[in-house]
Formats: structure tokens, C-alpha cells, sequence
């Protein structure tokens, strides 16, 4: 009992390093490192302890600290009361989504059964857009509560973006489904061993929209009109400074990871290598006993999901910088008149093909 | 056997320990130099014309119960997605009838414009 509650909490704390505490500050300087090699720039590499630059990492910790030192401004007429709730409101659904995405299979150590996952929900899929959702709250609170037109006219485009892509997004999913026939994000993942079986093969379109909706849904370039600097300032979070401004950072950072994870699971075989079964794997490393092969093959593939999540982020960044904003129209005509009776029709030609 | 929502709870108490400790923690440590000019909020460098405390376009009330509509379609799905191997051609077809209404509803909402953006 008290084991089990030890293990989940390191799971816990797992996973809260990797993302709070790795990818959200470490995709702050990858996203200026990245766009400055896309456009021929040496980027940021200013920041520098005793002469040591170390490519620019340092600019992490001092964007860290100025955050936290900066005027926590709330402008007259704004609630300040909504004005501090919403960025928690939309950081904490941002964390909590990763608790039902599992990193890596089940092993057998000690003579335990360890599934690598903190929450292996039944409805585990349902339960990712079931919160992702609870974040939309936190925008539209964040717009209203400031009490600036641009922050109002952000949040408004942000909510209605969202929500329209909420439903493409389920939609999308839907083809999935009905080929794994589980909600289970584990399920789904354990059954994409065989290189043939993974969703990409599967839902080719199902992919493509998948990943175009939640680009969208979490509001990055191209389908950035909810806060496009040309246009609204910074829309909803015009009025915010401080850390409190770098937490709707944190959350658009750490949906990316969650993103990708999600892709990767659903589509891209999970925590599997291409044509290497877990049995051979396993077998490969037998000369180190029950445990020592399970912690091994853990070790695998775990770096193996992780290295998958990597490239995920690597091409939502590309994207970032590749494409220019699209217009509002257009980002609600692909949601409703392109995605929405594709994912429709790619139910139908799914379940023909099903049956 | 401890229960699988364990976990989430352990989370959900990291995470609002997290966020409730940034926010705390921005609003101690920054400098507080208040005074009225400052305090206006953000028009581009002139004083506010408008107060955005008022009425907005019909269009946002139009998606949001668009978007209840196809959710709940998109919530009839998934269980019937999950069962779809062993509902087999029945399924199929009773799957295709809802869709095909909703699809109607769709259709009829683009023709009404209720999906321009001007």
C-alpha cells in the first residue's frame, strides 16, 4: 500500500520535472534558438555567467528572474480578484493532462507490476479534452477581467477558436477509436507493437487533422489570432506582467508537450521502436535477470517516447516559424467547413473499412 | 489496491501549489510604485475611449451553441467508436443516420451564413 502510493508519487514527480520543470523553461530558449537559425541570426546569447555563454542557456534563469521581479500590475477597473485567478486556472488544466499520457509500457520490477502512467484511466482520452477545456475558462476570465478592449477582443477570438476546434478535435479522434477500441491511452499505445499497427498507417487524415486542431486549440502560429501582436497588442494577456504573464507561457509550452505526447501515442507507436518487439528487447538483455532486462527496456523506452515528443516539438517550432498568421475567417472556415465534415466523412470511411 | 485517481489528486495538489506559489510569489517580490497615470489600462498610449464592459458580436453566442450541438454529437461517438467492432453493420448504419441529421443541421447552418466571418 505504502509502496504503491511511493511509486505513484515518483511518477508524480516524474513528471512534473520533465515538464514543469525541463520542457517549459527549456522551450522558452528553444523556440528564440530555433527561429534565430530559421532566419540566419546568431540568436540568443547574450546572457552570460564569468564569460561563459553556454549557447544562450543562461537566458533562461534571467528570464526567470526578471519575471519574478517585475510589478505584479492589475490596471484600474480590472477585478483583481479574476485578474490573479485566471492564470491558474489556465496553468493548472495545462499540468494536470499528463497524468492519464503514459511514458513507457508496464515492467516487471521486483517482482512488481509498474505501468509507467500516474492515472490509467478507462476514459483516459476523454479525460485529456474533458480539462484541456477547463483552460478556456482562464482565457475568456483573463480577457474580461483586465478591462482593455484588446484583452476583451483576444479573449473573445480565443474562446470561440477553441471551442470550435474542441469539436474537430473529438471528432478527429473518433476514427482512432473505432481501431484500437479503447479510451485507454495505454491500451492504445500497447497496441501499436507492430510497426503496421501504428495510427499513422491506420488514420493517415485522422493524423493530419489531429495535429492541425491542436495546434490550433492551443493557439500557436499559424492560429495565433487570438493574440496576434499586430493586430491586439498581446490580446488576452495584454495587462499581464510579471510571472504571471510567464504562466500562460508555461501553459502554451507545457500543451505543447502534452501534445506531442498525445500525437505520438495515438499515432506514432508510443514508447515502441520500429520493427523490435518488447519480447525481443527484453530477451536481448535476459543475461541481466528479470529486473535488470525490465529496468533496461524501461530505460528504452522511455527515451525512445521522449526522443518521439522531441521531434514533435522540433515540428510544432517549424511550423511556428515557417507559416504566416492566418486570417480569423479563415482559421474558423478550415475549423468548421474543412475539418469538421472531413472528420465526419473519415468516421464513414473508417467504419467501411472496419466492417 | 489504491485507486487509480490517487495520482491525479497528488498532481492536481503539485499544480495548484505550483501556480498559486508563482502567483504569490510575483506579487511579493516585485516593487509596488503605484500612481494614476500608470495604472490605466493599456489603449495604445491614449486614454480609454471605450469601456469594453459592453455588448459584443452575435457571432460569438452563434458558435458557442454551435459548438454544444456538435459536442454532444462528438460524446455520442466515442462510446459508440469503442463498440464499433462487435456493433458491426448495425452500428454502422444507426451511427450514420445521427450523423446524416446533424450533417443536415450543419449544411443548413452554412447556407444560413451562420458560419461567415466578415
Amino acid at each position: 500500500m505504502l509502496l504503491d502510493f511511493f511509486i505513484t508519487l515518483l511518477k508524480v514527480l516524474f513528471v512534473l520535472g520533465v515538464t514543469v520543470g525541463f520542457f517549459a523553461p527549456i522551450l522558452t530558449w528553444v523556440e528564440r534558438k530555433q527561429s534565430a537559425i530559421m532566419q540566419d541570426r546568431i540568436g540568443a546569447n547574450r546572457a552570460d555567467i564569468l564569460g561563459f555563454r553556454a549557447l544562450g542557456l543562461f537566458h533562461i534563469m534571467a528570464d526567470g528572474l526578471k519575471m519574478f521581479t517585475k510589478e505584479d500590475f492589475i490596471p484600474r477597473g480590472a477585478n483583481p480578484v479574476l485578474h490573479t485567478l485566471s492564470p491558474i486556472v489556465a496553468l493548472i488544466p495545462a499540468i494536470i493532462t499528463f497524468t492519464v499520457v503514459p511514458f513507457g509500457g508496464v515492467y516487471d520490477l521486483f517482482g512488481k507490476e509498474v505501468n509507467l502512467v500516474i492515472a490509467d484511466l478507462d476514459v483516459g482520452l476523454l479525460f485529456v479534452f474533458a480539462i484541456a477545456s477547463i483552460a478556456t475558462y482562464g482565457y475568456v476570465i483573463a480577457g474580461w477581467s483586465s478591462n482593455n478592449n484588446w484583452s476583451l477582443l483576444g479573449s473573445m477570438r480565443t474562446t470561440a477558436q477553441m471551442i470550435s476546434y474542441e469539436v474537430t478535435m473529438g471528432l478527429t479522434i473518433i476514427g482512432v477509436l473505432m481501431v484500437y477500441e479503447s479510451m485507454k491511452l495505454t491500451e492504445i499505445g500497447a497496441a501499436q507493437e507492430s510497426f503496421f499497427d501504428w495510427g499513422i498507417f491506420l488514420q493517415p487524415l485522422g493524423f493530419i487533422m489531429f495535429l492541425t486542431a491542436s495546434i490550433a486549440e492551443n493557439k500557436r502560429i499559424p492560429f495565433d489570432a487570438p493574440e496576434a501582436e499586430s493586430e491586439l497588442v498581446a490580446g488576452y494577456f495584454t495587462e499581464y506582467s510579471g510571472l504571471k504573464f510567464g504562466m500562460f507561457f508555461m501553459a502554451e509550452f507545457i500543451e505543447m508537450v502534452t501534445i506531442s505526447a498525445i500525437v505520438t501515442i495515438l499515432f506514432f507507436g508510443a514508447w515502441h521502436i520500429p520493427f523490435i518487439t518488447t519480447a525481443s528487447l527484453l530477451s536481448l538483455f535476459d543475461f541481466l535477470g528479470t529486473t535488470g532486462s525490465n529496468l533496461v527496456v524501461m530505460l528504452i523506452h522511455v527515451g525512445v517516447f521522449f526522443t518521439k515528443v522531441v521531434f514533435f516539438i522540433w515540428f510544432q517550432m517549424t511550423i511556428r516559424w515557417t507559416l504566416p498568421r492566418f486570417r480569423y475567417d479563415q482559421i474558423m472556415d478550415l475549423g468548421w467547413k474543412i475539418l469538421l465534415p472531413l472528420s465526419l466523412a473519415n468516421i464513414l470511411v473508417t467504419g467501411l473499412i472496419l466492417i | 489496491m489504491l485507486s487509480e485517481y490517487t495520482g491525479m489528486v497528488i498532481m492536481l495538489l503539485f499544480a495548484l501549489g505550483i501556480s498559486v506559489g508563482m502567483v504569490v510569489a510575483t506579487s511579493l517580490l516585485g516593487p509596488k510604485k503605484k500612481f494614476a497615470e500608470k495604472m490605466e489600462p493599456f489603449e495604445c498610449g491614449e486614454v480609454q475611449i471605450v469601456s469594453p464592459r459592453q455588448r459584443f458580436s452575435v457571432k460569438f453566442y452563434l458558435v458557442a451553441v454551435l459548438f454544444i450541438l456538435f459536442d454532444i454529437e462528438a460524446v455520442f461517438l466515442f462510446p459508440w467508436a469503442i463498440l464499433y467492432k462487435k456493433l458491426g453493420l448495425f452500428g454502422l448504419a444507426e451511427m450514420m443516420a445521427f450523423i446524416s441529421i446533424l450533417g443536415i443541421g450543419l449544411f443548413y447552418v452554412w447556407k444560413r451564413g451562420g458560419l461567415e466571418w466578415e
